[in-house]
C-alpha cells in the first residue's frame, strides 16, 4: 500500500471523514426516533450538521488553572482511537485473510480509549460537578468492562482460540455466525448492553447526568472541543454496532449488514427511551451480578460448544 | 464561509435558563415551551445544562442586589457569540417591583440584550416568537 492510500484510509475512507459523516447522521436518526416516541416532529435531518459547525464558530473557553494541554486532549484521544478502530474494522472486513495484524486486544484497548479522554480532560477542567462526573464514569467503565471482557473471551473460545479478528470473520464464514448459538446470544446481549454504557446512554447516562451535575464531564467544554466529543459519540453510535456484527453476527461483508445495523441501532434507541437513569451502585450491581454472572454463563455453554 | 457558521448559529441555538430571581412563573412558562406540545427542537433548540455550551441565555425576574453579580458571571462564562433573551415584564422595566431598595434592573443597564418578551408570564407563543426574532437579528 502506497503512502497516499494509507493515508486516505485513515483520513477520508473508511477512517475519519466517512465514519464522522455517517456518525452525526445516526445521532439525528437517535434524536429523530426519541422525537417520534415523544410523539414529537423531532428535528430535521440536518440538525446534527448545523450543531457542529455552530460550535466550530464559537469561542473555546479553557478553564482559568486548568491544564491546557490536558484539557485538549481529552476529546482528540477519543477521536483518534474511534479513527483507528473504523479503519481496522473496515480492512478486516473487507479483506479477512489480508496480512493486516489487527487482533481483539488491541480493539478492547481502543475501545478504552474514548472513556479515558473523558476522565482526563474531565478532571484537567477543574470543576466539582466534573470531578463527580469524572469518578461516576470510572466506577462505570469498571462496571461495563469486565462482562464486557468475558464476552470477548467467549468469543475467542469458539472462534478455536484465535484472537486475531480475521479468523474470526473466517470462522464465521465457514461454520456460520456465533449468534446462532446460546452462548453468541449471552455474548450479544452482554456485548449490547456494554454498548449502551460505552456510549452513555440512558440509563447509564450516569457520568453526564443532566439533572443532577449539569453535563458532568463535559460541563467545562466549549466550541470546538465540544464539537469533538459531539463527533465522537457519533462515531462510537456507527463503530460499536459494526464491533458488534463482526464479532458475532458473521460480520458484513454483504447487503444484509445494513439491515443487521439499523436494527441493532434502533434496539440501543429504544432501550435508551424506555428506560429511566440509574444509579451508580446499581448500576454496579447489575454490570457486575446481573449481567457478569450472565457473561461467565456464556463462557460455560461456549466450553462445552454450545 | 461566513454564511455557513451563520447558518449554524441560526439553526441550531442552545438556551441555558438563567432564573435570576423570577417569581418562578416566568420560569414555568420557559419549562412549558420544551415540553413536546410546543416541541422547539424542529427548530434546533434544545435546553443545555452548563453556559459553556449555551447560544442564548433566557433571563427571567427581576434583576436585584443579590443576582446581578451571578447574572453577569454566568454571562462572561458563555461562550460568545451569544444571544442574551430578556423573558417577562419585569426583564423589561423592572414591573411592579420598580419601587424596591432592592431593585437595580433593568437588565440593559447591566449587560447587552438582544431581545424582550413581555407579558407577565408571556405565552409559550410569544417566547417561541421572541427567540425567532431574536435570530433573524443576527
Ligand atoms: S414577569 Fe411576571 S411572571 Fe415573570 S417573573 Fe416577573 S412577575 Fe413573575
Amino acid at each position: 500500500m502506497s503512502v497516499v492510500r494509507v493515508l486516505f484510509s485513515y483520513l477520508i475512507f473508511p477512517g475519519f471523514v466517512f465514519t464522522a459523516v455517517i456518525g452525526l447522521f445516526l445521532t439525528w436518526i437517535d434524536r429523530k426516533v426519541t422525537a417520534r416516541i415523544h410523539w414529537r416532529v423531532g428535528p430535521p435531518w440536518y440538525q446534527p450538521y448545523a450543531d457542529f459547525l455552530k460550535l466550530l464558530l464559537k469561542e473555546t473557553i479553557i478553564p482559568e488553572g486548568s491544564s491546557k494541554i490536558l484539557f485538549l486532549l481529552g476529546p482528540v484521544l477519543g477521536l483518534v482511537a474511534m479513527t483507528i478502530l473504523a479503519v481496522m474494522l473496515f480492512s478486516m472486513n473487507m479483506n479477512p485473510s489480508g496480512t493486516f495484524v489487527g487482533d481483539l486486544i488491541v480493539i478492547v484497548y481502543l475501545l478504552a480509549l474514548p472513556p479515558l479522554g473523558l476522565m482526563i480532560g474531565g478532571s484537567a477542567s477543574k470543576n466539582p460537578l466534573a470531578s463527580v462526573g469524572v469518578s461516576r464514569e470510572m466506577t462505570q467503565y469498571f462496571a461495563y468492562e469486565l462482562p464486557f471482557l468475558i464476552a470477548i473471551a467467549t468469543i475467542i473460545l469458539k472462534a478455536g482460540g484465535s484472537i486475531r479478528f480475521g479468523d474470526i470473520i473466517l470462522a464465521q464464514q465457514a461454520n456460520g455466525p456465533f449468534l446462532y448459538s446460546i452462548s453468541g446470544v449471552i455474548g450479544a446481549i452482554v456485548i449490547l448492553l456494554s454498548t449502551q454504557a460505552k456510549l452513555g446512554f440512558v440509563p447509564f447516562d450516569i457520568p453526564e447526568a443532566e439533572q443532577e451535575i449539569m453535563a458532568g464531564v463535559y460541563i467545562e467544554y466549549s466550541g470546538v472541543a465540544l464539537a469533538m466529543y459531539r463527533v465522537v459519540r457519533g462515531m462510537m453510535l456507527f463503530i460499536l454496532p459494526l464491533f458488534l456484527i463482526s464479532v458475532l453476527w458473521g460480520g458484513f461483508g454483504d447487503w444484509w449488514a445494513i439491515l443487521k445495523f439499523l436494527l441493532i441501532v434502533v434496539l440501543i434507541i429504544l432501550i435508551k427511551n424506555t428506560n429511566p437513569r440509574i444509579r451508580i451502585d446499581q448500576s454496579l450491581r447489575f454490570f457486575w451480578l446481573g449481567i457478569g454472572v450472565l457473561s461467565i454463563i456464556g463462557l460455560v455453554l461456549a466450553v462445552y460448544g454450545l | 464561509m461566513a454564511n455557513a457558521k451563520l447558518w449554524g448559529l441560526k439553526k441550531s441555538p442552545w438556551v441555558f435558563h438563567v432564573a435570576a430571581a423570577s417569581c418562578n412563573n416566568c420560569d414555568i412558562e420557559i419549562l412549558d415551551v420544551l415540553t413536546p406540545r410546543w416541541d422547539v427542537e424542529r427548530f434546533g433548540i434544545v435546553l443545555v445544562g452548563s453556559p459553556r455550551h449555551a447560544d442564548a441565555l433566557l433571563v427571567t425576574g427581576v434583576l436585584n442586589r443579590k443576582s446581578l453579580s451571578r447574572v453577569l458571571r454566568v454571562y462572561e462564562q458563555t461562550p460568545k457569540p451569544c444571544l442574551v433573551i430578556g423573558v417577562g415584564t419585569c426583564t423589561c422595566d423592572n414591573h411592579m417591583f420598580a419601587p424596591s431598595y432592592n431593585v437595580v434592573g433593568p437588565y440593559d443597564k447591566h449587560i447587552p440584550m438582544d431581545v424582550y418578551i413581555p407579558g407577565c408570564p408571556p405565552k409559550p407563543e410569544a417566547i417561541i416568537s421572541g427567540v425567532v426574532k431574536a435570530l433573524k437579528r443576527l
